[in-house]
């Protein structure tokens, strides 16, 4: 029943609104006179002036330092622009910050973002200097320090925060991120594999390819054309302690060269980085450990 | 009552594309809310259209080539957050250099040191040495001193790390600062005795 008078209610202004008859703007007429009005409107000795709503006294102001970089402005330099929100109308994270910048303060404010809960990783940035999910980065409740954001460090900026990773990507595919195998499962189903060698895979199949390990890597950054970086030698890892998988000759035989895996200094900014709370370090330690030794993983 | 709920929500949605079609032409107010309900008449959108330039892939490439050319390259070194991670590996880095560069420097000068005539054997070092002044003498120790105690105990980290151990996050950080503290007070002893 309460549905029906709902819908009486929507019908009612639709019948006028196709009613040739009723005029729906406001128009001239063309006697001159002015026609009298329709509804009974309220003179204007009884309106009130709306008053913008004052902020609030308990407001808690943040200020944000957030990179800019046009490319429909190539000549001009990136530059920090500053934008400050309360605390108190925002959502926990900075990713909530960033979006409610854009839909409220500026629309040109450019970043990636996606699942807004840590699992498609593209709202990677470096947030107060590490880099992180900017989507399971609380904004610092403490107002006195300004925030600041920069983009993936040591990328190349494709607008604001919006880092190019088309190598990262070719690198990931170059490590061949797939099972390689050369023959058919003994039952003609599936590939099987023990429990003990599935716990092998934990800690390293969780990586979402955000990249922010491999942009915190001094190393990284400096040699990031040949050097695969700490999450691709994570996902080699990955496959090479992969119980499964038949070519494991082959992969480390593409590390075998002094820029792939070596440029790894142990410097460990990546661990300290991931947002998912994996190891890459310990990745790449067990992978040159087998290399040097040359266990077969 | 569902075939209520439903013929509502057919009539909600029409009404809503209604509105959103400015219907400014008779014809548009003529048309009855079910036809559009029915996808069978699509309202002409209001409001400015996107351009749109079809690119062939080769011009498409050329294009981004070009916008290549001029992205910057976003900070790095100068806005990364100081972590005991990255700082301790430089030092580790610049106390190597020191260490094995003036290695290299006095086996370099004592080669060459007969065709010079210069002196420096370990007695005639000892005794240039005994004769310096002790401000001079606790600042050449300590710029030997400090290198070789923290780039001894961080290497010792280093090698730990190579077997694959010690290699959490916490265990990190505590090692860390213990070879601050570690190399500090040896560097001191090595300074004074």
């Amino acid at each position: 029943m309460a549905s029906l008078r709902s819908a009486s209610r929507l019908t009612t202004p639709a019948r006028s609104l196709f009613r040739p008859a009723v005029r729906t703007y406001a128009t001239i007429s063309e006697s001159g006179a002015p026609t009298a009005p329709t509804r009974n409107l309220v003179p204007p000795e009884e309106t009130k002036t709306v008053k913008e709503p004052a902020p609030s006294k308990d407001a808690k102001i943040k200020t944000f330092h957030i990179y800019r970089w046009n490319p429909d402005e190539p000549a001009s330099k990136p530059r920090m622009q500053t934008y400050t929100l309360d605390l108190n109308k925002t959502g926990p994270m900075v990713l909530d910050a960033l979006i409610r910048i854009k839909n409220e303060v500026d629309p040109t404010l450019t970043f990636r973002r996606s699942c807004r809960e840590g699992i498609c990783g593209s709202c990677a940035m470096n947030i107060d200097g590490i880099n992180t999910l900017a989507c399971l980065c609380r904004i610092p409740t403490d107002t006195a320090k300004e925030s600041r954001v920069y983009p993936l460090p040591h990328t190349y900026v494709v607008k604001d925060l919006v880092p190019d990773l088309t190598h990262f990507y070719k690198q990931y595919k170059s490590i061949k991120p797939y099972l390689q195998r050369d023959t058919k499962p003994e039952d003609g189903r599936e590939n099987r594999q023990s429990r003990d060698d599935r716990k092998k895979l934990d800690g390293l199949y969780e990586c979402i390819l955000c990249a922010c390990c491999s942009t915190s890597c001094p190393s990284y950054w400096w040699n990031s054309e040949q050097y695969l970086g700490p999450a691709m030698l994570l996902q080699s890892y990955r496959w090479l302690a992969d119980s499964r998988d038949e070519r494991k000759a082959e992969r480390k035989e593409a590390l075998e060269n002094s820029m792939s895996l070596y440029r790894c200094h142990t410097i460990l900014n990546c661990s300290r980085t991931c947002p998912k709370g994996l190891n890459p370090a310990k990745a790449i330690a067990e992978i040159k450990k087998s290399m040097a030794i040359g266990s077969s993983m | 009552m569902s075939v209520n709920m439903f013929s509502q929500r057919a009539l909600q949605t029409s009404m809503r594309r209604l509105a959103l079609a400015r219907p400014t032409t008779t014809t548009m107010r003529m048309i009855s809310p079910a036809a559009i309900a029915t996808g069978q008449i699509r309202p002409a959108t209001s409001g400015p259209h996107a351009n749109t330039v079809s690119v062939s892939s080769d011009e498409a490439y050329k294009l981004l080539a070009e916008q290549r050319v001029h992205r910057p390259v976003s900070p790095h070194l100068g806005i990364y957050q100081p972590q005991v991670t990255w700082y301790l590996s430089a030092l580790n880095r610049i106390t190597g250099s020191i260490l094995s560069g003036s290695f290299y420097l006095f086996g370099f000068a004592y080669l060459v040191a007969p065709a010079f005539g210069w002196h420096l054997e370990s007695a005639s070092i000892a005794a240039a040495f005994a004769s310096w002044p002790i401000v001079v003498k606790l600042l050449v120790k300590g710029t030997m001193a400090f290198p070789l105690a923290f780039h001894s105990l961080n290497g010792l980290r280093h090698l730990t790390w190579d077997m694959g151990a010690v290699l959490t996050n916490r265990q990190v950080q505590v090692t860390g600062w213990a070879i601050v503290v570690l190399s500090s007070i040896s560097g001191l002893y090595l300074m004074f005795s």
